[in-house]
């Protein structure tokens, strides 16, 4: 039952992220934090982070990562399996279509017609988290940290994210703690 | 010997690659076309092209298929597990070995601390794909699917799903969308002018 359900979480953010991977973060976050409750939010996010932290494509470290939670190293397997196969199966099957069809204003509405939608996931993902941190670490330590993680992220330096989440995680365990 | 090159290639893209799949496609194209010459630049930007009009992670649908013409349907495998499954074993031990410390307070102060770090980097990710729903529509088109998104989400708290599905039916039959964008780009010209 529970490799079912993890195959159907991760399918569906497959299928339906336009735009690569992190587009399918918020899709994922709704099957996994809304609809199954294998984590809370501030989970999730946690896990976000260190697999931001990582080299790779995200949607298949969020899906390897997940499903070992749930069910070990077969529920890894399913995991990835559903956020790789269907897109993976459409584009080979369909590949002489897609090949005529790749220049058709129809297709490249797709991605433009999503990314909306994807945005405001996100958006909404975001104010979660920054509700989730000020009932978590108080407003005092939100706003030191948001502050200065833009700065670092888009500032003039522009340092590298998983710098950034290093020195949050070092500066959690010191002074959060 | 094409078998281990693949294998090579796309384990070096999955472990250099940071900022998620699209971000990596450089690192694809400098494997597949400058290194090995499994292709012409051209043909790269195809099946990019192909592959961006399909749903799902591109990190994996650029390897499966490079692998698939490279090799075959072996070649297939082993480009994808050499994308996905470093990275991903790398994010099991690691989280499988902070989450044996999880009741101490000090890994309790970096997950609190990580949080509000994660929500920046979202919301610059929001910033990022509602600046390219504006390049593509038009910003009055753009500003309306955005706010339609975010009614249906948030307060009629319809599944994303079935958001998702109506946008792409709309991608389909919508012909009068890309008017609208001709007409609210013309008048950005005038209004800028």
């Amino acid at each position: 039952m529970i490799y079912w359900q993890l195959f159907l979480a991760f399918f569906w953010p497959g299928i339906l992220g336009y735009g690569g991977g992190p587009a399918s973060i918020p899709l994922v976050e709704h099957e996994v934090v809304d609809r199954y409750q294998w984590m809370t939010v501030n989970e999730f996010s946690e896990v976000l982070a260190l697999g931001n932290s990582l080299p790779g494509p995200i949607a298949t470290k969020m899906a390897g990562y997940i499903g070992y939670e749930q069910a070990g190293v077969l529920g890894a397997a399913i995991g990835v399996f559903a956020s790789v196969a269907p897109s993976l199966v459409l584009l080979l099957a369909l590949l002489g279509l897609l090949y005529k069809w790749k220049d058709a204003p129809q297709v490249k509405r797709l991605t433009a017609y999503i990314r909306p939608a994807i945005a405001v996931m996100l958006g909404i993902m975001a104010i979660d988290l920054f509700r989730e941190s000020y009932e978590g670490a108080g407003l005092g330590q939100t706003a030191f940290l948001t502050a200065a993680s833009a700065f670092l992220l888009l500032g003039k330096w522009r340092i590298h994210p998983a710098y950034v989440i290093v020195l949050a995680l070092v500066y959690g365990a010191f002074f959060l703690s | 010997m094409n078998q281990w090159h693949l294998f090579l290639a796309f384990f070096r893209v999955g472990m250099l690659g940071y900022g998620g799949g699209p971000s990596s496609i450089p690192l694809v194209r400098a494997e597949v076309v400058t290194k090995y010459r499994w292709m012409t630049d051209e043909e790269f930007a195809e099946i990019l092209a192909i592959a961006n009009a399909l749903p799902g992670p591109i990190a994996t649908k650029l390897a499966g298929y490079i692998g698939y013409r490279v090799g075959g349907a072996l070649g297939l495998v082993n480009a994808v597990l050499a994308t996905t499954a470093p990275t991903v074993v790398l994010m099991i031990v690691l989280l499988a070995a902070l989450s044996s410390f999880k009741d101490t307070p000090w890994v309790a102060g970096m997950t609190k601390a990580v949080v509000p770090v994660v929500a920046v980097m979202l919301a610059e990710m929001t910033w990022q794909f509602a600046k390219q729903a504006r390049a593509a529509l038009g910003w009055r088109p753009a500003a309306l699917l955005l706010l339609a998104c975010f009614l249906a989400l948030q307060w009629l708290g319809l599944h994303p799903a079935l958001v998702v599905a109506v946008l792409l039916a709309a991608a389909f039959v919508g012909r009068s969308k890309p008017k609208a964008v001709d007409r609210d780009k013309g008048g950005e010209r005038r209004a800028s002018s």
